[in-house]
C-alpha cells in the first residue's frame, strides 16, 4: 500500500499550512510546476501563495519556487525544517535545499545532475556521495529526464515531477489534469498530460514495490 | 473566494487600471518590471518604457500637468535616478493623480545595493503605501490615486521581492473611467522658481499635517489586538512573516509608511506590555517610533539582523522560538551562481578583455556576469552608466598601471545614462576604450524593448537608434562595429582600439540568445585531437566542460547551440560539427 497518500505527513497535522519547495537550475521549469500546484490547490478551495525569485538567478543559477497552501497562508516564504514536500529537479539542488525539509517531509528527486560552471571548468568537483546521502534521507528518486525523453518531450521534466508530487498531495487527479490543460500551451497539452501520468505512475509503482 | 492568482506587480497594475489610470511609464528593473508589462496589456491604456527612471517620472509629471492619471514603475536604485523630479514634484503636487511603484530588494537578490525606499518617502515628504500581499497591492494602488488627488501630491507604493514576485489571490474589479481634468494655467503651482517654490513649501507643511491626520484615521494602519503581552509594529512582507512566526502577537500593521501616525503608535504602545518593531534591512520605523518618545524593546533572545531579508524563522529565533530540527548535507556542494548563457554574445568579449589583462569598468546588466569565474573580467560595477565615467576617472588617476582601461556597457544601459557619461569623456578629452555590448535588448530583466532596438512596450511603430551616428555626433572619431561572435574580429578590434591614443568606441552587435532562439547543431570534441589545454573551457560556457580524468573537453549536446565560440578558441581544431570530418567545419 502506498505510504504517500492523503494521510501522509506532508499534510502535517501539526501545521495548517502545507509548504512545497520546488528547486532546480534556472530554465528547468520550476515556475510552471509551481503554477500547476497552485491552480490545483485552489480548485480545492484553499488559499495559496507562490513565491519565486526572478532576475539574475534565472541565468542558469540555482532557483527555488515556494508554494504554500491551506485555509489561510501568511508568509510566502519558508525556513529550514519547515518544508513538507521538497521536489528537486536536479540532485545537487536536492542536497543544497535539504536543510529546508521537515523531519517528516517528503523528498522527490529527479535522478539527474547538471554540473555547475565551477565543476565544468575544473575548479571544484562534484560531490561523490550524492545518491547515498539522498537515499539516507529517504529520497524518492525518479529519472524524470529519461521519462520525459522517452515520451518524446525532454522539456516536460517539470510536469513529470509534478506527477510524482501529486502522489503525496490529497488533490483529485482530475484537478491536476485540468490545471495542466488550462495552463500549458494548447499544442503541448497531450504531451504534458502524458508526462504527468508517467511521473505519477512511476512513484506509485516504486512505492508499491517498496511497501 | 478571490478570483485569480496575481503577482504583487500585476496587482498594482490591475489596481491602477481600475482607478482609471491612463498612462504607464517606467524603466525595467528587478523586481519591478512586470508591473508596467502587465499594465501595458490592459485595455484602454497607453504605456511606454522610458530610457531611464528620471525621464519616466518627468513624463508622468507631464501627464499629471495634462490632467490625466499616470503610473510610474521602477526598482529601488531607479528611484535614485528619478530623485530629482521626485523631490520637486512633492512641491508642485499634481493635477492628474500620479502613483509611483518602487520595488525594493532586501536580501539583494538582483541589485547592487539594499537601499530602503521608505527613506525617500520621508526625505521627499511623499506619502508611501506598503502592501502585504497582492490583494492589498491592488486596493492600495486604487487608494493611492485617491490620496494623490485628494492631497495634491504624488503617492509612492513600496513593494519588495516577496510582494512583487509572490502570486496570491486577488478579486479583480472593473475600471472606473476618470475624465481628464481641464487645462488651467497655474504657474504658481507648476513653475518652481523660488518665489513659487517658497509658497509651495509652506503648503507642503499644511499638507503634511493633513496627511498625518489621514494616517491616524485610515484603516490602512490597523491595530490587530491578540495577546497584549507583545505588540509588534511592521509592514509589507514583514507583516506576513510576523503572522507566521508569532501568530498570537498583537500587531500594528502600518499600510502607510510615511507619514506615520504618532497617536496610533502611542495608543498601540499603551495597549501592549512590550512594543517591538520588526523590519528588514533598515531601522526606518524603529528610529521614528523612538523619536516619538515611545519605548521600543529589543527582541528577548537576540536582535533582528541589520541586513538581509527576514523570514518567519529569523523572527521566531529572535523571540526565543527554537527552529525545528533539520538535516544538512555532509557533502561539499558546489555553488551555482548564474552564468552567461551558452552562445551569449558577451562571452568572447570578456575572454579577450581577460586575455589582454584590461582594467575593465563594468555596468548593470547580464554582462555583469563577466565578473564571475572563469572569465573574472570585471574590475567594477557600481551603477547605471558608471562604466564610462569611471573609466575616465581611472585615466585621471593615472591610468590602469600598464593595463588598458576599457569600459563595458550594454545597449539599454548606454541609452539609460551612458550617453551623458560618454559626452563627459569626449568633452574633457578623455582616452581609453568603450565597448557597447549591443545585444538588441534589455536582457537581464526579460528582453524588454529600448531606444536602441526601437521596440516599444505596446508594439507601436518606432525607430532604432543609430548608435554609430550618435557616438560620432558626440565627438568620438574612432568608432567601429564588430560581430562579437567572431573571435578574430573581437581580438583585432580590441587591439586596434587599445593602440589608438584617442577615445575609441567599439559597438559589439549580436542578439541575445534568449531573443534569437535559432540553434545550430551541437558541436562535439574530437577526443583524439583534444590536447586538454583547457583554453576552450576557460571561456566559461555552461555547455562545455572538462573531464575530471583526462582533462579533455566535452560538450553537452542538449545545452550547446552550435555558436562556435569554443571552436574558434581551439588552436587544434578539436571542436567539430559531429557530421563533418575532423579537419573541417571548425572555421567560421
Amino acid at each position: 500500500m502506498s505510504g504517500l497518500d492523503a494521510t501522509s505527513p506532508a499534510l502535517g497535522s501539526t501545521h495548517s499550512t502545507t509548504t512545497v519547495l520546488l528547486c532546480g537550475v534556472g530554465g528547468q521549469g520550476t515556475i510552471l510546476a509551481g503554477d500547476l500546484l497552485a491552480i490545483t490547490a485552489r480548485k480545492s478551495g484553499l488559499s495559496v501563495k507562490v513565491s519565486e525569485v526572478h532576475g539574475m538567478a534565472q541565468r542558469g543559477g540555482a532557483v527555488t519556487t515556494i508554494v504554500r497552501f491551506g485555509t489561510e497562508v501568511a508568509s510566502p516564504i519558508t525556513d529550514h525544517g519547515c518544508v513538507d514536500c521538497l521536489v528537486a529537479f536536479e540532485a545537487i539542488e536536492a542536497l543544497r535545499n535539504l536543510p529546508y525539509l521537515a523531519s517528516d517531509g517528503v523528498l522527490f528527486v529527479n535522478d539527474a545532475t547538471i554540473e555547475p560552471l565551477s565543476v565544468l571548468v575544473g575548479t571544484t568537483e562534484m560531490p561523490t556521495g550524492i545518491h547515498a546521502e539522498l537515499a539516507a534521507n529517504g529520497a524518492r528518486m525518479l529519472d524524470a529526464s529519461a521519462i520525459a525523453a522517452r515520451l518524446g518531450n525532454p522539456k516536460s521534466v517539470n510536469v513529470v515531477l509534478v506527477g510524482a508530487l501529486s502522489v503525496a498531495l490529497p488533490f483529485p487527479t482530475s484537478d491536476w489534469e485540468d490545471a495542466i490543460a488550462n495552463r500549458v500551451p494548447p499544442k503541448t497539452v497531450e504531451a504534458n498530460l502524458a508526462a504527468f501520468k508517467a511521473g505519477r505512475m512511476t512513484v506509485q509503482e516504486t512505492t508499491a514495490s517498496l511497501g | 473566494m478571490a478570483d485569480v492568482l496575481l503577482q504583487g506587480n500585476e496587482a498594482v497594475a490591475q489596481g491602477a487600471w481600475e482607478a482609471g489610470c491612463a498612462v504607464g511609464v517606467g524603466y525595467p528593473g528587478t523586481p519591478s518590471t512586470e508591473t508596467l508589462e502587465a499594465f501595458a496589456k490592459l485595455p484602454d491604456v497607453y504605456a511606454e518604457w522610458a530610457p531611464n527612471e528620471k525621464v519616466a517620472l518627468e513624463v508622468a509629471a507631464g501627464v499629471s500637468l495634462g490632467g490625466k492619471r499616470s503610473l510610474v514603475t521602477m526598482k529601488h536604485v531607479g528611484l535614485n535616478v528619478a530623485a530629482d523630479p521626485l523631490f520637486s514634484l512633492a512641491n508642485t503636487g499634481v493635477t492628474g493623480g500620479l502613483v509611483l511603484l518602487v520595488a525594493d530588494d532586501p536580501g539583494i537578490f538582483s541589485s547592487q545595493n539594499e537601499q530602503d525606499s521608505r527613506n525617500y518617502a520621508a526625505a521627499a515628504r511623499i506619502p508611501m503605501l506598503e502592501p502585504s500581499d497582492s490583494a492589498e497591492a491592488r486596493t492600495m494602488a486604487m487608494t493611492a490615486f485617491d490620496i494623490s488627488d485628494r492631497f495634491d501630491i504624488p503617492v509612492m507604493i513600496r513593494s519588495s521581492v516577496r510582494i512583487s514576485h509572490t502570486r496570491t489571490p486577488v478579486a479583480c474589479g472593473s475600471r472606473v473611467e476618470v475624465g481628464r481634468k481641464p487645462y488651467v494655467k497655474d504657474a504658481g503651482k507648476w513653475v518652481m522658481m523660488p518665489a513659487n517654490a517658497q509658497r509651495r513649501r509652506v503648503d507642503a507643511d499644511t499638507r503634511e499635517d493633513a496627511l498625518v491626520a489621514f494616517a491616524e484615521k485610515t484603516d490602512l494602519n490597523r491595530i490587530e489586538m491578540r495577546d497584549p503581552s507583545m505588540g509588534i509594529i511592521c509592514s509589507g512582507a514583514d507583516y506576513q512573516h510576523v503572522r507566521e512566526a508569532l501568530p498570537r502577537a498583537s500587531v500594528l500593521k502600518l499600510g502607510v509608511s510615511w507619514p506615520l501616525p504618532p497617536e496610533k503608535v502611542r495608543a498601540f504602545s499603551g495597549m501592549v506590555d512590550a512594543l517591538y518593531v520588526v523590519e528588514e534591512a533598515y531601522p526606518y520605523f524603529d528610529l521614528r517610533v523612538r523619536a516619538m518618545g515611545v519605548d521600543v524593546s529589543l527582541p528577548p533572545t537576540r536582535p533582528l539582523p541589520r541586513n538581509g531579508e527576514l523570514t518567519p524563522g529569523i523572527i521566531a529565533a529572535s523571540f526565543g522560538i527554537e527552529a525545528p530540527a533539520h538535516r544538512t548535507s555532509t557533502q561539499s556542494i558546489p555553488a551555482r551562481p548564474p552564468a552567461l548563457c551558452a552562445g551569449c554574445p558577451h562571452r568572447l568579449v570578456f575572454a579577450e578583455l581577460r586575455r589582454v589583462h584590461a582594467l575593465v569598468t563594468g555596468d548593470i546588466g547580464c554582462y555583469t556576469l563577466g565578473a564571475v569565474p572563469p572569465l573574472s573580467a570585471l574590475d567594477s560595477t557600481v551603477d547605471m552608466g558608471a562604466s564610462i565615467s569611471m573609466a575616465h576617472g581611472v585615466e585621471l588617476a593615472g591610468g590602469g598601471d600598464g593595463h588598458p582601461v576599457v569600459a563595458v556597457i550594454g545597449d539599454s544601459t548606454f541609452a539609460h545614462s551612458g550617453i551623458t557619461s560618454l559626452l563627459g569623456t569626449v568633452y574633457n578629452q578623455g582616452e581609453g576604450t568603450v565597448i557597447i555590448l549591443d545585444n538588441r535588448t534589455t536582457a537581464m530583466t526579460g528582453q524588454q524593448g529600448n531606444p536602441v532596438n526601437g521596440i516599444t512596450l505596446q508594439h507601436r511603430p518606432s525607430r532604432e537608434l543609430d548608435l554609430v551616428r550618435l557616438v560620432r555626433a558626440l565627438g568620438v572619431e574612432d568608432v567601429s562595429t564588430i560581430d562579437p561572435q567572431n573571435l578574430k574580429a573581437v581580438r583585432e578590434g580590441l587591439k586596434a582600439a587599445v593602440a589608438d591614443p584617442r577615445l575609441s568606441v567599439i559597438i559589439c552587435r549580436s542578439p541575445c540568445r534568449l531573443l534569437d532562439r535559432h540553434r545550430e547543431p551541437a558541436l562535439a570534441v574530437d577526443q583524439e585531437v583534444c590536447t586538454a589545454c583547457g583554453v576552450c573551457v576557460s571561456i566559461g560556457c555552461p555547455a562545455l566542460g572538462k573531464s575530471s580524468d583526462t582533462g579533455k573537453a566535452h560538450i553537452n549536446a542538449l545545452q550547446c547551440i552550435g555558436c562556435h565560440q569554443c571552436a574558434q578558441e581551439c588552436a587544434f581544431g578539436a571542436i567539430i560539427e559531429p557530421s563533418t570530418a575532423t579537419e573541417e567545419g571548425v572555421s567560421r
